[in-house]
């Protein structure tokens, strides 16, 4: 008898998972929403008028535990403007094979210019690919922006790196 | 050292010699006085008042005049009321300094706050970001926050070109003083200056152009923030991103050690790249310093212009080829030319080098010259300055003599040790035809003629010594002069006596006699064998002194000696680029290899062109003009095809019978120690061996004295001459050249030499273009007054069976009839020649 009613309680929590709400989602198709505090691949970040936020500090570089992460830094000119300080990154590489998202760079960065997303869909068929370059990174220009470089009035910028609303935020 | 003195510094015991200053006796101790202004080789001034301390010294009892002591023996120390700056206090007997107490850190904690109520939140961006004083003192005893309002700070132009080479920013500026008291005090180029007062105090620059100095470069080592920063480093690379090689400089005789920092570049392909050059501190030889040439003109080591492999003419072209290919070619060449084959050297490659081209020539039978217009490393190897000398000892006891030399524009490191001895009392005559700098500070200065330097020596020499020797007659009266015999009096009578000779108006045969005339003269004066005492040649190359021992001479008619051989094998020298002359003579010699790394005017003659490899690439030694066998680093990957001399020569001996060394610079160093009996003891571990230096600088706290490196990779070794081993040194008769004073006989073009020239090894660095000038002469106005010549005008040379066009200015200050021509300018000079001078265009007034 008891061999019968375990049977049925067994067979019961599979009927009940059978008209129940699926868990599975059809990935890739369809995606679920990651939380807010996710660390997905990175992007580097405009400001509205289209000029880069990274002013090429390496500060990420020299966080980054897993040093994934290559900056080197060039002169902005007003003819050529790529940030509104007086440097940007002329190179800016991470190895997303070495880098271990940690988000360290996210904190150490002096402009918020590196933000870890929600993409986790990194895959490469070959080492080299697997090098981000700033290209791939950097966010598309926003709508009332322009693409650097950006020819800039002199003037216009004389700080070394771009003033902060709140340096203690 | 003096009489030493005991203190206690934060509970730590030690010993200084008296004199020495509260923070150098701290640094001592182990304990760390934190400072901003003061700089352990510049006079404290007290202004920034960050080593502010307490300091308590033994109490005295006014009665009896003793101290007093505790029961149990101890001094009774008394505290003074208030924080005293560490930087101007004397150390005395018994004095204890507290540097930890909470009212010290309240004081240091305060005044970091006050330099930073303006200091601009740069340092994401600073090139002195990661090896900054400042930020370094922030961290350790600054506040977290501050209290003045962010918004309130004041704001001052950034990136304000104080020339070229150096930027200033003067938000960054802490008013230190560091860079306006180094160009004051220890250069003696007071081309900046502070301007204003209060918040409003700036930098600026006197001089036109901006910041003009041979030493501007080290103001930005010393910086204590990122106020002064390089052009040639702005944004290069993060300090800490960089790998520190050690290296020296190939640039003139002294030596000067160097860090290299090195890192991969993008922009270059993803190369290792010399990012920028720093000083290593040596005490002997450069102490912190470097000049701008060392640091600005390392770019051609890494020019794109390169040699990157063999070449061999092919139907008359120069094609590419293996290195197998050519290396065959040239050894069977080589074989057949045996006697004829004449190898031509100059002191820009190093002892190894020139080692194993010296024994390859000699297997073959072969003959050696040195590519040098001066001549005396005999002399030097002879009766050089002795083990242990040290610019940095001499004082009131010494007389150092410097003689036919512009000395700052030959060998700025000199320049500024000399000119440090002289102001510690040495004595200082100056020998020149015309003003040099040098003569600031001399005791003594002698004039004579272009062309009479040994005379001029002779004449100083007569009058110590009773056997006369006949002088020309323009020398009669400076013989007599009352400045000559007291300053041979100065120099017989200094314990220690050191000659600097140079090339100032020399040529190979005049270079000669100067060289044995001063010798001569040190022999009389008993100023030889010992440390401080000697001859030092200023060579126009980094090791010409080393491939005088490695058995390389100047040949007496160079051309002539090409000419009636066979076969050449050049290596790091480019007559025909130096003079058209040669191109005849090098192109009459059947097979001509050249071993470079540029493709030269003497490259392009040749039958096959071996690309070497420079100095950042490779290891190997120098040997300085005071005889110090230095070792430079590997730095940076060989580029493409190219191989170092020592092992290209050694690969071309193996094809001819020979058994070189071609693996490592150490092992043809154990062979040179092994066949060369002045490098019997020379060893790559005795050149690497480090002492302590003082006063401590550039430990990885880097704040004491800026970013100089400490140096943990060789201090070098510094050879005996003969005459300090004991032996026999002998005078020897000096001959006196015909000489030509112009006059009648019409201009006489003499060589001087200028330190930013034309040549390979600076014209590839882009950043001193603006200082380097196009091709000139210069000339006293009354000696060309029929041709009413105005200043800059252009004019046409005839020199030595050229013509020239090169730009003439005209100078008062220097001898008439004669024409200055600067070397490494494109005018072919080897010597004083006689000129015919034209005017091609007048220049605009």
């Amino acid at each position: 008898m008891s061999a019968v009613v375990g049977l049925a309680r067994g067979l019961m929590t599979t009927l009940r998972s059978m008209f129940g709400k699926p868990i599975t989602v059809q990935y890739p198709e369809q995606k679920l929403p990651v939380t807010r505090r996710f660390k997905g691949r990175h992007f580097l970040d405009r400001y509205e008028n289209g000029l880069e936020k990274c002013i090429g500090c390496a500060l990420c570089a020299a966080a980054c535990p897993a040093n994934a992460i290559f900056v080197e830094a060039s002169e902005n000119t007003d003819e050529e403007r790529f940030s509104p300080g007086e440097r940007y990154a002329s190179t800016y590489e991470i190895n997303m094979l070495r880098c271990i998202f940690c988000g360290y760079c996210e904190d150490a960065c002096p402009t918020e210019a590196i933000v870890l997303g929600d993409n986790y869909e990194l895959s490469f068929t070959d080492r080299k690919s697997a090098i981000y370059t700033k290209e791939m990174l950097i966010v598309p220009v926003p709508e009332n922006g322009k693409p650097t470089p950006q020819e800039i009035e002199p003037g216009t910028f004389t700080r070394s790196i771009p003033v902060m609303q709140d340096p203690e935020d | 050292m003096g009489q030493l003195i005991s203190l206690e510094i934060d509970g730590n015991k030690v010993q200084v010699p008296a004199g020495t200053l509260v923070v150098d006796a701290a640094r001592k101790a182990g304990v760390d006085i934190p400072v901003f202004c003061y700089h352990p080789k510049m006079e404290p001034v007290g202004m920034c008042r960050m080593c502010l301390v307490e300091i308590g010294r033994p109490q005295m009892n006014r009665d009896t005049g003793e101290l007093e002591r505790n029961e149990d023996g101890s001094y009774v120390i008394q505290f003074g009321p208030k924080l005293e700056t560490g930087c101007t206090e004397v150390v005395s007997e018994g004095m204890v300094v507290r540097g930890m107490t909470d009212e010290v850190s309240r004081a240091r904690k305060d005044i970091i706050e006050f330099l930073l109520t303006s200091h601009p939140l740069d340092c994401p961006v600073c090139d002195k970001g990661g090896e900054c004083s400042l930020q370094n003192l922030t961290m350790e005893f600054g506040s977290g926050d501050g209290r003045f309002l962010y918004d309130e700070k004041k704001h001052f132009s950034k990136h304000v070109p104080l020339g070229e080479l150096i930027y200033l920013d003067r938000e960054r500026c802490i008013q230190c003083g560091r860079c306006v008291r180094f160009q004051d005090e220890i250069v003696d180029d007071a081309v900046i200056g502070f301007e204003g007062r209060g918040r409003s105090l700036k930098i600026v620059t006197y001089s036109e152009p901006g910041f003009d100095s041979y030493y501007s470069g080290n103001t930005t080592d010393i910086c204590p923030v990122g106020a002064l920063t390089t052009s040639d480093f702005r944004f290069g690379a993060r300090p800490w991103e960089m790998k520190a090689v050690a290296s020296v400089c190939t640039h003139c005789p002294v030596g000067c050690n160097l860090t290299l920092n090195v890192r991969r570049e993008n922009k270059s392909g993803g190369d290792f790249v010399v990012k920028r050059v720093l000083p290593r501190q040596n005490e002997a030889v450069n102490e912190i310093w470097i000049c701008d040439k060392g640091r600005f003109a390392h770019h051609y080591a890494s020019s794109e212009d390169r040699l990157t492999q063999p070449l061999v003419r092919v139907d008359g072209e120069l094609t590419p080829a293996s290195w197998d290919e050519a290396l065959e070619l040239v050894a069977k060449r080589f074989k057949e030319a045996g006697s004829d084959l004449l190898t031509l050297a100059s002191g820009r490659i190093s002892n190894e080098d020139l080692f194993n081209l010296r024994s390859l020539s000699d297997h073959l039978g072969g003959s050696t010259a040195l590519y040098s217009e001066m001549a005396g490393g005999d002399l030097v190897a002879q009766v050089g300055v002795g083990q242990g000398s040290n610019f940095s000892n001499l004082g009131p006891e010494t007389t150092i003599f410097v003689v036919a030399s512009n000395l700052e524009e030959e060998a700025p490191l000199y320049w500024l040790r000399v000119k440090q001895a002289a102001e510690r009392g040495a004595k200082l005559i100056v020998a020149n035809p015309r003003h040099t700098k040098t003569e600031r500070l001399a005791s003594h200065v002698l004039r004579y003629p272009y062309g009479g330097e040994a005379a001029l020596v002779l004449a100083l020499t007569n009058s110590l010594s009773t056997k006369r020797i006949d002088l020309p007659n323009e020398f009669r009266e400076i013989e007599r002069s009352r400045e000559i015999q007291a300053a041979a009096k100065d120099f017989a009578e200094a314990d220690n006596a050191i000659i600097l000779f140079g090339n100032e108006g020399t040529g190979l045969q005049t270079s000669r006699h100067l060289a044995q005339a001063c010798a001569n003269l040190l022999i009389i004066t008993g100023h030889t064998g010992k440390a401080n005492n000697g001859l030092i040649a200023v060579w126009q190359r980094a090791n010409t002194q080393g491939a005088w021992d490695m058995g390389f001479r100047p040949a007496a008619d160079l051309i002539e000696t090409v000419r009636s051989k066979q076969a050449l094998y050049i290596a790091a020298a480019d007559p025909a680029g130096d003079d058209p002359n040669f191109v005849e003579a090098i192109k009459t010699t059947g097979f001509i290899v050249v071993q470079e790394l540029f493709l030269t005017e003497t490259a392009k003659l040749a039958d096959v062109v071996l690309p070497a490899q420079a100095f950042i690439e490779r290891e190997g030694t120098l040997t300085n003009g005071e005889r110090r066998v230095q070792r430079f680093y590997t730095a940076v990957p060989e580029r493409l095809q190219t191989r170092p001399d020592y092992s290209i020569t050694a690969q071309i001996s193996q094809l001819v019978g020979l058994e070189l060394e071609d693996k490592h610079p150490f092992r043809v160093m154990e062979q040179i120690a092994a066949q060369i009996p002045d490098y019997s003891d020379v060893s790559y571990e005795k050149v690497s061996a480090v002492v302590e230096q003082w006063p401590i600088i550039g430990r990885s706290d880097l704040y004491y004295g800026g970013t100089t490196y400490e140096n943990s990779q060789g201090l070098g070794y510094q050879l005996q001459p003969a005459a300090q081993k004991g032996q026999p040194v002998s005078l020897e008769a000096v001959q006196l050249e015909e000489f030509d004073s112009g006059g009648e006989a019409g201009l006489v073009a003499v060589p001087v030499t200028v330190l930013y020239d034309r040549g390979q090894m600076v014209i590839p660095a882009d950043l001193l273009h603006q200082r380097i000038p196009e091709p000139y002469v210069v000339v006293h106005p009354e000696s060309i007054a029929h041709l009413g010549l105005i200043d800059g005008a252009h004019v046409r040379l005839d020199i030595s069976g050229i013509e020239v066009d090169v730009v003439a200015h005209l100078d008062e200050t220097i001898p008439q009839d004669v024409l200055l021509v600067p070397r490494s300018m494109g005018i072919p000079i080897h010597g004083p020649t006689p000129v015919e001078i034209a005017v091609v265009e007048q220049a605009v007034t």
